[in-house]
């Protein structure tokens, strides 16, 4: 554990009546950094960030965020992190102010200071003209633009964000990850579950794929992606499951995996010039192609080929 | 920034905003215990009037009518009521997320039901406030022949025994709401309880003729020693009213205020004890 580790977990683990929903992860989070949680919904996410936050009990593990222990000094952590939860969790019938006002208050933040970081909040996320308005009446985005002002009016060192984007329009997400983007440039730290692919890849300085519990594989997301080789084909057959046998024998091919529409090939080297040899090999066998598909590792790629499943399929 | 012992005035406000915007709540709660004195406490005081006129009056004893009497079990029951219920902002706090805003702040958790049960003392006060000026349109009549200084310290000291008393089951009540799951259970088990702690009480009639059980019971509920506080300082020490002869000593009333202190004291224990293992996510 170095000094620039903000976040600090080793050996985490959590059960709920028996049921082990976090199975000893361990990982670090820099000083700095977006990091992000990615995984399926149930995969311990939450679990995780809700022990980090204080919220749960630790039952197994050590756990340090901001310098103290989440077990010993709750307190001290409290104070140093901002949260942005899952849902929609504001009282609609306050106001945007009073909203702001109300958190203020909770962490003690002296009237003036406070009145201005209000205001200063309020700003970022364009939301100071709708300072009067009850929060029940605000959009989607608005909402999760409040959260993110309140989560930041006491200026934690680390902001914790739960499937940030979860429930947004498209363009309404975007914004969102410029509000994000904009939060980590002004040096706050962020914590991130998502189980959106794109919103990891586009966001994170460092990614950590969690399922069933554990940590399956962590790094950039460069890195992570690379690991699949350079590329990856799809490919569609009358008969995938002969068609696996046939790729047998191409050495460049790194693994084959079954996707929802047929096989997902990765490829150690360039892959339009494995393709000729692809399609050889399963004509040879006598086996009709439907589609072939060549595309760069996406991160939807990465989940599957340490999962073997898609996350999409998963459920939301 | 570090906490300071007021952050309990911040759950107070938001309470109290809530109670001034919800304005069916706030509308609902001022006309309860009005009802309760125009069409109960009017249609009982002239059947009992009747029953009891026969029964001869104590030479040098003030004799109380029966709506008078029974003003002081309406403010106690109004307290009750709303006492009872005052836990339940906490449990769809808990319910709709709300609570772990403030469960992960640095606040102490003993703040939250302490500013829970502060705004729920301050609708009470409002209530009984109501009540009584109400009533005195009826035809209540307390503090009568009372003098100015007099008056203050009876007001004074009917809300002292409303505020110890309806802190007691504010933190009961906050309690139950951080340990049940529903709004629906929650009203369950508070009806289970109004009905034994109204009843088996003074509020409404005298507990000198209940079975000697009975009798024994109400002396244990906290509902009885609240009364006794009431009419205590609104009727004087020495009354008779639906054909008992009512006389309080000033030890009398501070064992029943100190009774409803204990009461109130091993509430905030109960209630801490419950906030601090409490988890909710």
């Amino acid at each position: 554990m170095g000094e620039e580790d903000i976040i600090e977990v080793r050996d985490l683990e959590h059960a709920f009546n028996g049921f082990v929903a976090v199975r000893g992860i361990s990982f670090n989070v820099r000083r700095g950094e977006i990091f992000s949680f990615l995984g399926p919904n149930g995969a311990g996410k939450s679990t995780t960030i809700n022990i980090l936050t204080t919220l749960l009990p630790l039952q197994a593990g050590t756990v340090r965020v901001a310098g103290h222990d989440v077990a010993r000094e709750p307190g001290r952590v409290r104070e140093a992190i901002g949260i942005v939860f899952q849902d929609d969790v504001l009282d609609r019938d306050l106001t945007v102010w009073e909203t702001m006002e109300f958190h203020g208050r909770l962490y003690s933040i002296p009237r003036d200071e406070r009145k201005k970081r209000i205001d200063e909040m309020l700003r970022v996320v364009e939301l100071d003209a709708k300072r009067n308005e009850r929060t029940k009446n605000l959009s989607g985005g608005m909402k999760r633009r409040l959260q993110i002002a309140r989560g930041l009016l006491t200026r934690p060192e680390v902001l914790f964000l739960d499937e940030p984007t979860q429930g947004l329009d498209p363009q309404t997400r975007m914004r969102m990850w410029d509000y994000i983007r904009g939060v980590n440039a002004a040096g706050t730290t962020v914590f991130m579950t998502t189980h959106y692919m794109e919103e990891a890849d586009m966001l994170s300085d460092r990614i950590s794929i969690i399922d069933h519990g554990e940590i399956i594989v962590s790094g950039t997301p460069e890195e992570l992606k690379n690991t699949l080789g350079e590329d990856v084909v799809y490919l569609e057959t009358g008969d995938d499951r002969k068609a696996r046998e046939a790729l047998g024998g191409i050495g460049e091919i790194r693994s084959v995996t079954k996707s929802p529409r047929g096989l997902s090939i990765t490829i150690s080297t360039d892959g339009s010039r494995c393709l000729p040899q692809i399609v050889d090999a399963v004509h040879g066998a006598g086996i009709a192609i439907r589609s072939i598909n060549l595309k760069k590792p996406t991160m939807d790629d990465v989940f599957v080929y340490y999962t073997g499943r898609e996350l999409r399929d998963t459920g939301v | 920034m570090s906490t300071t012992a007021w952050e309990f005035l911040t759950i107070y406000r938001r309470e109290m905003i809530r109670f001034v915007r919800f304005r069916t709540q706030l509308f609902t709660s001022l006309l309860q215990p009005a009802l309760w004195m125009a069409f109960f406490g009017v249609a009982m005081s002239s059947n009992f009037n009747q029953f009891t006129s026969a029964i001869p009056v104590p030479a040098g004893v003030v004799p109380v009518d029966y709506l008078t009497f029974m003003a002081a079990g309406v403010i106690a029951m109004t307290t009750l009521f709303t006492s009872l219920f005052g836990g339940i902002s906490l449990l769809f706090d808990k319910n709709w997320g709300l609570m772990r805003e403030m469960l992960a702040s640095p606040m102490p958790r003993t703040h939250i039901m302490m500013g829970v049960s502060l705004s729920g003392i301050t609708k009470s006060f409002i209530q009984v406030g109501v009540i009584m000026v109400f009533g005195a349109l009826l035809g209540v009549r307390f503090f009568s022949g009372f003098s100015a200084a007099r008056l203050a310290l009876a007001v004074l000291g009917i809300f002292a025994f409303v505020g110890v008393f309806s802190l007691g089951f504010l933190l009961f009540s906050s309690a139950l709401s951080m340990r049940l799951e529903s709004p629906e259970g929650l009203q369950g088990v508070i009806t289970l309880l109004t009905l034994p702690i109204f009843f088996v009480s003074n509020a409404l009639y005298p507990v000198q003729a209940f079975p000697p059980l009975l009798e024994t019971l109400s002396l244990y509920n906290p509902l009885t020693h609240l009364v006794n506080g009431i009419r205590y300082f609104a009727l004087g020490d020495d009354f008779f009213a639906v054909g008992a002869h009512y006389a309080y000593t000033t030890a009398d009333v501070f064992v029943s205020f100190a009774y409803l202190a204990v009461f109130a004291a091993v509430m905030y224990l109960l209630a801490r004890w419950t906030f601090q293992r409490a988890v909710v996510t």
